[in-house]
């Protein structure tokens, strides 16, 4: 029996010249009991596809029939047979973990004789039983998932729909995320629809529907999926030296469709069946080796051929005479809230023109760490110096050599995209013509002319973080900081915006980055892997697994480093106090 | 000095557009003023008119029911019915159809035509105490005229002190003269405080904040220019409500433009002063919502807009001293209804200053600490 059943379906927003289609005539069925996968590049329709389900938007359509009630007239009785959790879960963040729940209990009226037992179940499945009574706000971002997630499930639903629920968790809370969802799958027989940015988690779905413009590109198993790419896919082991320089260098190659660092080397998707042939002077590099082809390789090249070449830029050789100069300091730095360490005697430095990446779980003291860095707030002890200075003490004019991106892309949402632009230049005392040039250059370079008048607030959200990236270089600053920049990004928006980076880098801006994407860590230089505050490992991603091989993990990859180097510490922390 | 105009310059634009291009802020700052200054203009007035009245006559007479007739004439009185017995009379009142009652016993004329003194009775809803005394006391003057009226029939000599009153500044005693230029002070208040009690919070809110933070922007270049869009949205407004209550609501204005608008300055230097104070203590724009509110509501009670400040205990007059509406209602009344110049208005001036500059000082200072 199918849980969802959608015959043309469209879904049109605005009146006019305004008016968008967000789905047009999209069929599909979800078996009961099964996994699905939604996804697609941002603005593709995935979260209006989901509420359309939900029986919370308007449909038109032949039919649409979920759990067997027909929409719109259903929508009620639908209601209390789902879960649903929006992409920003609406938890009331004054109330406790407890209170939380139970206000979702009384929603959906649930007797108070059964809630303890439900309670008791959710708390141990989401590992929240210790923090009952403490206010959802002051949870970490993966703790909030969860508890969000608890919250939807307070009711056992019949059909779990969830919009991208892990943007923003950290991997360990990634995997309890999963783990209770795919619990619920086959100890309850729920069905689950999902939206997802991570292609690892479409990967274990039973079933994938890509998204694109409103339309169904491809659905079908994960495995299927990618069977047609399977011959196109390789990889260029043991580079020695300046891997985003031969990446550059391979996608300008005609017929590749995708090149992504891994390890210390690199993956190649070629267009066509065969190996990528490497002329001249990079033949020394060897021979590509064939692999299994991927779901992220068929999602990649289905994208590719409707929307030809993104044009990666390829970045300037440039003088690599005074690499050495560290550009970051940081020094036995520490940063207490009340008897809280958020940052305890962390020690590193960055040198200028790398890629410096710190990893952690959420709550680890990252954007602490980041925002003692930019001047945003005092530390409480040790020293810290960007370019020389810090910029807490310093002068106003010193800010102007570092560019920093938030995690939320802080925009102005009713300014327009040029508006946004004309601000920030002035802010940076950039005048006249060199302003001129400037939005000129941040318009062509990031491609947001189509978008000069359109309202930050209503861009996609690739769009936004290219604006908010845009922002940022405008004063074209020595150092920038990127706290959580591909957060909820497609996988093509986020390869566009490495290469972005990768050309900073090469062209001598100092990068620092956080990020919860394990195979984008492995293109930072040199890594920095907190937890509760302290620095575990530090060094280039290739040491850092290195840290974890053993004989039964011959290879592991950067997500299994960072779960067990994080587990471990947690555990020894625990014990020590 | 150049750099820091043109970021300061550039982030009052930015103001003004993220002010103007949101649906929902515009409507905040375009609807609430039209329909508080059409609700305020109109239906807030202190006069009396047609205050419905029932009559229990007892008298056959002619002078009974000329007496009748002065009230149900005049625009002050509408006779609602003529009642015959004293159960109906009490239901009127009771049932609140009628404000006031009249109950004129049998002799009526026959006493006065006989020279004798009369009484009639006079029944007001005192529920409603404010009114009840309003029509008592235009009961009374008409009454008074009857009686002369009376007096000049039979000849008879009048009384030997007459009053003559004159209302000065607003001759008609028209309540609205009154109520519109304070209206022009509180909107004034409203939508200068809104614009600046809110701006640091919505940054703070969006993350944009500390982007605004990590620019090279100082503290005082951002704070000056989260003043300034408060300046200009307070001075349009006030201005907008000036021009209508001079040729909407027909208030005359005697006095000096420069004497007002100086006071409009030094008013919206203590109220965009209190509302960047808001601002840098709150954190949420829910916070600044209620700081700016838990500010106006007691301003506005306390600056003598409905309630003169002489009739406030002494304690409470002493706190008006800090209000600044106090002191440009002062201003706009003595501006709009004395005629009154810039000359006049010293007094008024230098405490708004205080107030104003008080308190941008502490903003800079609470400011500078939230930062830290």
């Amino acid at each position: 029996m199918d849980a969802v059943v959608v015959r043309s379906l469209s879904k049109s927003f605005g009146k006019g010249a305004a008016r968008r289609d967000a789905l047009k005539n999209v069929s599909l069925q979800i078996p009961a009991g099964s996994m699905t996968a939604l996804i697609g590049p941002d603005g593709a329709g995935k979260t209006t596809l989901l509420r359309l389900l939900a029986g919370i938007l308007m449909p038109v359509a032949e039919e649409i029939r979920v759990l067997d009630h027909p929409l719109p007239k259903g929508a009620l009785a639908l209601q209390g047979q789902i879960g649903y959790m929006p992409q920003r879960f609406g938890l009331y963040e004054d109330l406790t973990v407890e209170e939380n729940l139970n206000l979702f209990a009384d929603l959906h009226s649930i007797p108070r004789k059964m809630r303890e037992g439900r309670f008791a179940e959710l708390l141990t499945m989401t590992a929240l039983g210790p923090f009952r009574k403490r206010r959802a706000g002051q949870l970490s971002g993966g703790m909030k998932q969860k508890l969000g997630l608890a919250c939807t499930l307070i009711h056992p639903p019949q059909l779990l729909l969830l919009d991208e629920a892990s943007v923003g968790v950290d991997p360990i809370s990634r995997r309890e995320l999963w783990s209770i969802i795919h619990q619920q799958v086959v100890s309850q027989n729920v069905t689950v629809l999902l939206s997802t940015a991570y292609m690892d988690e479409a990967e274990r779905c039973d079933h994938v529907i890509l998204l694109h413009e409103g339309e169904i590109l491809a659905q079908g198993n994960p495995v299927q999926l990618a069977a047609p790419l399977q011959g196109h896919a390789f990889v260029l082991e043991n580079i020695p030296t300046a891997p985003r320089n031969l990446q550059a260098n391979i996608a300008q190659l005609p017929g590749v469709v995708d090149v992504v660092i891994q390890g210390d080397g690199l993956r190649i998707v070629m267009e066509q069946a065969g190996p990528p042939v490497l002329p001249g002077k990079l033949a020394v590099y060897g021979t590509p080796k064939a692999v299994p082809a991927r779901l992220e390789d068929a999602f990649v090249s289905l994208l590719f051929s409707r929307s030809p070449h993104h044009s990666i830029p390829l970045p300037p050789q440039r003088d690599t005479a005074h690499d050495d100069a560290a550009v970051v300091e940081v020094k036995d730095l520490s940063r207490y809230f009340g008897a809280f360490a958020a940052v305890k005697n962390v020690s590193f430095s960055v040198r200028k023109g790398e890629i410096f990446g710190l990893l952690g779980a959420n709550g680890a003291g990252k954007s602490t760490t980041f925002r003692m860095l930019c001047g945003l707030l005092p530390s409480s002890s040790g020293t810290l110096r960007v370019a020389g200075v810090d910029l807490r003490t310093a002068t106003a004019a010193a800010r102007a050599r570092i560019g920093y991106v938030s995690q939320k892309f802080s925009l102005y949402g009713s300014l327009s995209v040029q508006q946004n632009l004309s601000f920030f230049a002035a802010a940076y005392g950039l005048e006249k013509q060199h302003k001129q040039d400037r939005m000129a250059w941040a318009l062509e370079e990031l491609e947001l002319k189509d978008y000069t008048t359109m309202n930050a607030g209503s861009l996609p959200l690739g769009y936004q973080q290219r604006l908010a990236l845009a922002c940022a270089l405008m004063h074209e600053p020595s150092i920038l900081f990127l706290d959580e920049p591909t957060s909820g990004v497609d996988p093509l928006a986020r390869r566009e915006f490495w290469a972005r980076v990768n050309a900073l880098a090469e062209g001598g801006t100092t990068c620092l980055v956080t990020t919860h994407f394990m195979e984008e860590a492995e293109y930072c230089d040199h890594l920095v892997l907190m937890s509760l505050g302290e620095i575990l490992a530090q060094g280039t991603p290739t040491e850092i697994k290195e840290r974890v091989r053993r004989p039964d993990r011959p290879k592991p990859s950067m997500e299994d480093a960072f779960i067990s180097l994080i587990e471990e510490h947690e555990q020894t922390s625990r014990r020590a106090s | 000095m150049r750099l820091i105009l043109q970021r300061v310059f550039a982030l009052c634009i930015k103001e003004l557009l993220a002010l103007l291009r949101d649906a929902a802020s515009r409507a905040v700052l375009i609807g609430p003023p039209i329909i508080q200054l059409l609700v305020f203009g109109y239906a807030a007035t202190f006069d009396l008119k047609h205050v419905p009245f029932v009559v229990y006559n007892q008298d056959e007479g002619r002078l009974s029911r000329d007496f009748i007739a002065r009230f149900a004439g005049s625009p002050s009185f509408g006779l609602l019915r003529i009642v015959h017995n004293q159960n109906a009379l009490e239901e009127a009142i009771d049932d609140k159809s009628a404000l006031m009652a009249m109950d004129i016993g049998p002799n009526f004329t026959s006493d006065l035509e006989r020279g004798r003194t009369t009484h009639v009775q006079l029944i007001l809803d005192g529920r409603d105490s404010n009114t009840a005394g309003l029509a008592m006391g235009y009961a009374q003057s008409i009454v008074t005229t009857f009686n002369e009226a009376q007096i000049a029939e039979h000849g008879a000599i009048p009384p030997s002190t007459v009053l003559l009153d004159r209302a000065w500044f607003n001759p008609n005693l028209d309540s609205r003269w009154f109520i519109v230029p304070g209206i022009c002070g509180i909107l004034t208040l409203l939508v200068s405080m809104l614009t600046t009690g809110l701006s640091v919070a919505r940054e703070r809110e969006m993350g944009t904040f500390d982007q605004l933070l990590v620019t090279p922007m100082r503290p005082t270049e951002i704070l000056l220019g989260k003043a300034l869009p408060g300046f200009l949205v307070g001075t349009v407004e006030g201005s907008l409500i000036i021009l209508v209550s001079i040729f909407w609501f027909h208030v005359p204005f005697t006095g000096s433009f420069l004497g007002l608008y100086f006071g409009l300055f030094c008013f919206l230097v203590a109220t965009v002063g209190i509302g960047l104070m808001i601002s840098s203590l709150a954190v949420t724009q829910q916070q600044g919502l209620l700081g700016v509110f838990l500010f106006m509501v007691p301003a506005i009670v306390l600056s003598g807009f409905a309630t003169p400040i002489a009739n406030m205990p002494q304690a409470v007059q002493y706190i008006t001293l800090l209000d600044p509406l106090r002191y440009f209602l002062i201003i706009l009344r003595g501006s709009f209804l004395e005629g009154a110049g810039p000359s006049l208005f010293w007094p008024q001036y230098w405490p708004l200053a205080v107030i104003g500059v008080v308190c941008m000082i502490v903003a800079g200072r609470l400011f500078r600490r939230r930062l830290s």
